[in-house]
């Protein structure tokens, strides 16, 4: 059968179509939920009203996106075993419990909580109201856990044995399924990675604003929020990037040396800044690179052994029997540097943003602003940046604020595809774990109407996006002012309209 | 009990709570068309589902990643071979989530009614599939010696799960107008009230031919007994809602809708998915299901979690317990 419409490359590219879709939402939503509930935290301890006003807006924004999140997800649950039934026969016993744990325990908090939190602006007192998107929080960070221990598993596979007679996969240690190094690194990574992209999204957004001096105390305070949440997230996503690299050197060699373009193993080996190469002859033809690095990020140590692609193929192929069990390198190596390469853009210009709005102590005096002015720009010690290259800076916090949706979109790519030809590494190869009874024809039905559905659903979203985001914050009303002080709302006026952020 | 029985009553359940929760939300919007006047109406109609259609849906997603964790041949053999029926269901409960949370974002008219036509077409269609996917389960399909469905979609469109499609669907409007005349106010609660005792009576006929149906051809004594009651429960409610006792109506709906379920998966036991072409290569609870130690911790799981979720989720009902009504309606959102 012709290679590019076989049935493993069709539900591949299904999945990878659906997967880096659905994950446009989660990381936002995961982040969002954390910082809408910290503002609105904010709100119920000290009673302002800018940070209600916020919790509104972002709390909007937030609806909006996990919308989306959560009926893609849906899909998620249901595609193993439609596209890969025999993978699903085959790891069904591990893999399901993590899956099943999800939605026991997170689903239905998130979709529960969010209910109540999303209807309960005038049916819950103030506290019970913020706890509930809390729980939403806690929520989308469980869910993320359990199916990156599932995930870890597929990348790394611990706690089972293989029983011949079934022909599939048993666990045998659960602990060490959530547990293993490659679960907690990669709920890390993953994590941070997250709170950069809702940090950039905050900042993009109240840069909008400040820029035409709009709703300025508002979107100052997300604006620091958003800087901030980028700063820590950013260095903490290079940090736990470092450690889950490291894991992986350990236990996908072939992975990371694809991520290097490192066709013959070196030491010392240098980190590639460019390569293009020949992947039929297994060399780079040009190469630019830093000695000794690529040792140093594996190892810790820049004059350590690193294997190459063709050495770890070799070995592989020892104890596989004979096949090519590289991945597309291409895409694993730039898929690895625009990961690396937006991530890190994003975290300097948040870097960047929070040295130029720095508080007060750090300001002269004549330079410092109050809670409803726009907060000037200052690089240097004395002066402001001059309007116009101050606008400079919040058109770049806006028109970057989609990059670490960018490098978390590439980090899947390059850590999927840069696991081929396996889809449980060293165990079941992904050939093997499509569904043999669904045709070619069914999957270029779904693979179309996914398509065709998701292109639509993101200009509707995107676009209803935009609305809210030109809105601004709303104005309060009376009701969002007093919140009940009973559960299920006062009795007073029995006929007013129901108040909630749908 | 063995662990694997355990979990085909376990699954059962999440089935039960699924149909029993989404039921009334499926009906719901159903019911947009066939029951609500005007825009106001049909916003109050969403309004009564609006906190909690979404952890409804979760009982599905648990049902899916239970029976893949409990049941994993049965989960393959189930969700590859019903392929097209499922991409089905799943455009629809895609288009339907986005049309709640989407639907009052916007104030233009176009853009309201867009979704709620949306709203219909995708509560009415996975109500009538879910029917026909389960009469298929149960009467049973063409599954190999490997465990695969070979069988075509025509396959799937025989008359009994037809029939059974049209009973998920009769049963859930009707579930679906109980709930609205519990949770509204004024014009359309005495609406909803007149038109549950019509749809409860509709459903009536091929309900009873369906479950006849059912345990003429694969049952027995204890599913014998589901039968009675769910008939039982289901004059009851339209009895109630009659006269005018919603709540009651309401719970004998629910019970219906439960037993129903419950003798589905009695006729099928000992199977989870049967063979027509060889009964050897049917899927049983015991060459479908996961080994001991995987069942053992999702038992745990289950036992500490599952009494949680209904706990919150009750009390979300408990909190939202207030009929609404077109006054609670804000005029511009």
């Amino acid at each position: 059968m012709d290679l590019a419409l076989a049935p493993e490359t069709l539900a591949r590219w299904q999945f990878g179509i659906t997967t880096v879709y659905h994950f446009l939402f989660v990381p936002l939503t995961i982040s969002l939920a954390a910082l809408t509930a910290g503002l609105q935290t904010a709100w119920v301890r000290t009673g302002k009203e800018k940070y209600l006003k916020a919790t509104k807006f972002w709390g909007k924004l937030f609806l909006i996106n996990i919308a989306m999140g959560v009926v893609t997800g849906i899909v998620q649950e249901f595609q193993f075993g439609m596209n890969w039934s025999d993978y699903s026969r085959f790891v069904g016993d591990i893999f399901g419990a993590p899956l099943a744990f999800e939605a026991l325990i997170a689903f239905f908090f998130e979709s529960t909580f969010i209910g109540l939190w999303i209807f309960g602006w005038d049916k819950l007192p103030q506290k019970i109201h913020l706890a509930c998107i809390w729980m939403v929080s806690i929520g989308t960070i469980l869910s993320a856990y359990f199916i990156l221990a599932a995930n870890s598993w597929m990348q790394h596979p611990v706690g089972y044995r293989i029983n011949e007679e079934r022909g599939r996969a048993e666990l045998t240690d659960f602990w060490l399924v959530l547990t293993q190094n490659t679960a907690l690194t990669q709920f890390f990574h993953t994590m941070t990675a997250a709170f950069l992209v809702g940090g950039a999204f905050m900042a993009g957004i109240s840069a909008f604003h400040l820029a035409r001096r709009k709703h300025v105390p508002v979107m100052r305070s997300s604006l620091r929020v958003g800087l901030v949440t980028v700063a820590v997230a950013g260095l903490m996503t290079a940090v736990s990037g470092d450690l889950l690299g490291k894991v992986m050197y350990e236990q996908q060699p072939m992975k990371m040396a694809a991520a290097e373009a490192l066709w013959d193993g070196e030491a010392p080996a240098p980190f590639s800044v460019f390569a293009y190469g020949d992947v039929d002859k297994g060399h780079n033809k040009v190469a630019v690179e830093i000695p000794g690095l690529l040792s140093f990020l594996a190892h810790s140590d820049f004059d350590s052994y690193v294997p190459g692609i063709n050495d770890v193929n070799e070995q592989l192929q020892e104890e596989h029997g004979p096949g090519d069990y590289r991945p597309n390198i291409p895409v694993a190596y730039w898929g690895f540097r625009w990961m690396i390469g937006f991530g890190m853009a994003s975290l300097t210009i948040g870097m960047i943003g929070l040295w130029l709005t720095r508080r007060k102590f750090l300001l002269p005096r004549a330079l410092r602003t109050g809670e409803d002015e726009v907060p000037n720009l200052v690089l240097f010690r004395s002066k402001a940046l001059s309007p116009r290259l101050g606008r400079w800076y919040w058109l770049i916090a806006l028109w970057t604020m989609a990059f670490p949706l960018i490098a978390n979109s590439w980090g899947w790519i390059f850590t999927e595809m840069g696991r081929q030809p396996w889809v449980v590494y060293g165990v079941l190869r992904t050939r093997d774990a499509v569904s043999p009874g669904v045709s070619q024809g069914e999957v270029l039905i779904s693979m179309g109407v996914f398509t065709l559905l998701y292109a639509v659903l993101a200009v509707i979203e995107v676009r209803l996006l935009l609305k809210y985001v030109k809105a601004g914050p709303p104005e309060l009303t009376e009701a969002d002012l007093n919140p009940p002080t009973k559960i299920g709302g006062d009795d007073r006026d029995a006929d007013r309209p129901m108040a909630f952020s749908y | 009990m063995e662990l694997h029985n355990v979990w085909f009553v376990l699954i059962a359940v999440l089935w039960i709570g699924y149909f029993f929760l989404e039921g009334f939300d499926f009906g719901i919007g159903v019911l947009t068309k066939l029951l609500a006047r005007d825009r106001t109406e049909r916003r109050v109609l969403i309004n009564t589902i609006g906190p909690v259609w979404d952890g409804n849906e979760v009982w599905l997603l648990t049902a899916g990643g239970a029976t893949f964790a409990a049941f994993p041949e049965w989960y393959a053999t189930l969700f590859s071979g019903f392929y097209l029926p499922l991409l089905l269901i799943l455009v629809c409960l895609i288009i339907r989530g986005v049309a709640f949370e989407y639907r009052h974002k916007r104030e233009e008219e176009r853009w309201q009614t867009n979704w709620e036509h949306a709203i219909f077409w995708t509560s009415l269609l996975p109500a009538f599939l879910w029917g026909v996917a389960f009469g298929n389960i149960v009467r049973g399909v063409k599954i190999d010696e490997n465990k695969e469905y070979v069988g075509g979609l025509v396959d799937l469109l025989n008359p009994y799960a037809l029939l059974g499609g049209l009973v998920t669907l009769a049963l859930f409007t009707f579930h679906g107008a109980v709930f609205a005349a519990l949770k509204t106010l004024g014009d359309i609660r005495t609406r909803a009230r007149a038109m549950a005792v019509k749809l409860g009576l509709f459903a009536l006929v091929p309900a009873l031919g369906f479950l006849l149906w059912t345990q003429a051809s694969r049952g027995d004594g204890k599913s014998l007994v589901a039968l009675v009651v769910a008939v039982l429960a289901l004059t009851g409610a339209v009895g109630a809602v009659k006269a005018g006792r919603e709540g009651w109506s309401f719970g004998l709906s629910g019970v219906t809708i439960a037993t129903a379920v419950a003798m589905l998966f009695l006729a099928l036991f000992p199977n989870v998915m049967p063979s027509t072409l060889d009964g050897d290569w049917s899927l049983t609870v015991t060459n479908a299901s996961s080994s001991p130690y995987t069942l053992k911790i999702m038992t745990w799981c289950a036992a500490i979690a599952a009494p949680l979720v209904m706990l919150y989720q009750g009390w979300t009902y408990w909190v939202f317990r207030k009929r609404i009504g077109t006054q609670h309606i804000a005029d511009a959102h």
